[in-house]
């Protein structure tokens, strides 16, 4: 199993690549940033389409607004800027103009999570999947690898409503098979196990497959769920996880009010189950780069392994 | 006929508001002047009418914006009932959506709804919302509220014409007091960097914002001046003057391809007496003798 969890993957790459073979597919396709050509590795695009990359420069209001506008003027906008500010600071655009508008827009929200790590709190996008998911007919995909990302673009290209897309950058294995055709709503079982499910999200898929080695050498049987559609949620996946494994640790490299929060709201209705929620509980993230923020915040194997044994131990 | 079976009807008013539709192709100035202060007088008679019987508007700025909305849609845009979802229509959104009644009756008295569909306004299961919802009512472009919202999008409308090398033309109207949100300021940046000659943004500049004159709360002029600095070409007009706005409105686009910024000098509740520059009339409701006499005095106005 080490080998394939080897974090060698930077989402951005088969974000990039994506955005080029959208834009050959469909005329229609375009990309609007907010000085965000860089950060979101676009520069092939601009050199590819230089008309079909539209710059509204530092101005997040109007960004969404304008994806909005080329949405009704009959294009397929994909939004890329920074996950921080492209949420907080347009909250209210992504709720009216895309969302109450039924608007197709993607959102490819850049560096989610705690990729900007030392810069600070005002730069980390923690809270974006539990803000999101309360806005009705946005989907909301944390995808777990590349494979993810393509497919996930992919889909919201043919998708006629708003996405919001969290496009990875700190380093991730792939878990998914190449050929896995993305759907949203659908999770991708990993690994079965009859003891507890682990349920991941974004970044943390490599991480939930090293916990169930971890777990296996304690002699619990973990099953791996790949969870990159918050919103819509595999209904039926967790419901099976939680009457065949009987626990549910969820696990997030964000606020636990997105996926935790999520299953929770749903088993609490349908099958109430022990669970643990793995991610950020309420407070904001001390100094440090990534790799000591996934330490600090517990988003390890070892700390995956011990919410497991809480529940099955 | 009214397209939602469903839902309560509001009293049928005294005046039901007369489809006038657009002005005759070919019509000379004059006619088409009285073509519109005719749409104008029925919009808001009925406008006043719905909004008391409804007990929910903002009749100030109802009325501010009313020779507006007929100017536009009765004679300047490329619209028509039944082509909502041609591509090439000219676009419309309604950034200060609170006076979506009078969108409604406009659009009623162009002749994109009958005019009995107006006595569902904000009607439990209505599609007439009290700020435009574009996927109840397809002549909506935009779905406004809350303010510094329709001019980014706009901006949006203006950039994908010009990526389909399409000549149609943007229209976007602003309340003045609208004016202090941040996002339009976003949005004025970026269409005077894009020139978006395409873009026309009409402010009704009534001076009065739901609270107090816009000067005394937090003051957004000199607007034409502010508009120039951003790269845009700026006009002033009298905006209760149908004349004066269609040949602002039909003079074309910016010869220099800045967008066009119209500064619509407008009284909010023109040309009501007692509504007239009031501050509560914002959203206030008429009583009935209140509406008696606005009635009256629109007739003499015609």
């Amino acid at each position: 199993m080490a080998g394939e969890v080897t974090p060698t993957f930077d989402c951005r790459v088969a974000f990039a690549e994506t955005m080029l073979e959208l834009a050959a597919a469909d005329p229609r396709v375009v990309v609007v940033v907010a000085d965000t050509v860089g950060s979101s590795n676009l520069g092939s695009f601009r050199d590819a389409y230089p008309d079909r990359l539209i710059n509204v420069g530092i101005a997040e209001q109007d960004l969404i607004g304008v994806a909005a506008g080329l949405a009704g003027a009959g294009l397929k906008p994909f939004v890329s800027a920074a996950g921080c500010f492209l949420t907080a600071r347009a909250m209210e655009q992504i709720k009216v103009d895309l969302a109450y508008s039924g608007r197709a827009v993607t959102l490819c929200a850049q560096s989610p999570g705690f990729s900007y790590g030392a810069l600070g709190s005002t730069h980390h996008s923690a809270e974006d999947l539990g803000w999101l998911r309360t806005i009705p007919e946005l989907t909301v995909l944390a995808p777990v690898d590349p494979v993810d990302t393509a497919g996930a673009l992919r889909w919201a290209a043919s998708h006629d409503g708003p996405v919001y897309v969290r496009i990875g950058r700190v380093k991730v294995p792939q878990v998914n098979p190449a050929d896995l055709a993305f759907r949203p709503g659908q999770a991708v079982q990993l690994a079965d196990g009859a003891h507890v499910t682990l349920v991941a999200t974004g970044a943390m898929a490599g991480a939930a497959l090293e916990a169930r080695d971890l777990l296996a050498g304690a002699g619990v049987e973990a099953r791996v769920l790949a969870m990159a559609s918050v919103k819509p949620l595999d209904r039926d996946a967790i419901g099976q996880a939680a009457a065949e494994t009987g626990a549910i640790v969820t696990v997030e490299d964000a606020l636990v009010t997105g996926l935790g929060g999520a299953v929770a709201e749903l088993l609490a209705v349908t099958r109430p189950t022990p669970m643990r929620m793995v991610g950020i509980q309420d407070q904001f993230a001390p100094v440090g780069d990534p790799a000591y923020l996934f330490e600090y915040f517990g988003l390890t194997p070892v700390a995956i392994r011990d919410a497991a044994l809480e529940l099955v131990g | 006929m009214v397209d939602s079976p469903n839902v309560h009807l509001l009293p049928a008013p005294e005046h039901e508001l007369k489809v006038l539709g657009r002005t005759a192709p070919g019509a000379g100035r004059d006619q088409v002047i009285a073509h519109l202060q005719a749409a104008a007088r029925e919009v808001r008679r009925r406008d006043v009418q719905l909004v008391a019987a409804a007990k929910m508007g903002h009749l100030g700025g109802e009325f501010s914006i009313t020779d507006v909305l007929v100017t536009l849609y009765c004679h300047v845009m490329n619209v028509a009932p039944g082509r909502e979802h041609d591509p090439e229509r000219d676009r419309f959104i309604l950034s200060k959506g609170h006076t979506a009644a009078a969108l409604y009756c406009t659009l009623a008295v162009a002749g994109f709804m009958p005019p009995e569909q107006l006595r569902t306004f904000v009607q439990g299961g209505s599609k007439l919302s009290g700020h435009p919802d574009r996927r109840k009512l397809a002549a909506v472009e935009a779905n406004t509220g809350p303010l510094g919202h329709g001019l980014p999008i706009a901006v949006g409308e203006a950039l994908g014409a010009r990526l389909a090398g399409s000549a149609r033309r943007v229209y976007v109207v602003l309340g003045d007091g609208e004016m202090q949100e941040g996002s339009n300021w976003e949005a004025i940046m970026c269409a005077g960097h894009q020139k978006l000659a395409a873009l026309t943004a009409v402010v009704d500049a009534n001076g009065l914002q739901q609270g107090a004159r816009v000067a005394e709360t937090n003051a957004v002029e000199p607007l034409a001046t502010r508009f120039e600095a951003f790269g845009w070409r700026a006009v002033e007009v009298p905006g209760n003057d149908i004349g004066a706005l269609l040949d602002v409105f039909t003079a074309g686009p910016d010869p220099a391809g800045r967008p066009t910024a119209v500064i619509a000098r407008t009284v909010k509740g023109f040309p009501l007496s007692f509504a007239s520059d009031q501050v509560a009339w914002h959203h206030k409701i008429p009583d009935a003798a209140q509406v008696a006499l606005a009635l009256q005095e629109l007739e003499a106005v015609a």
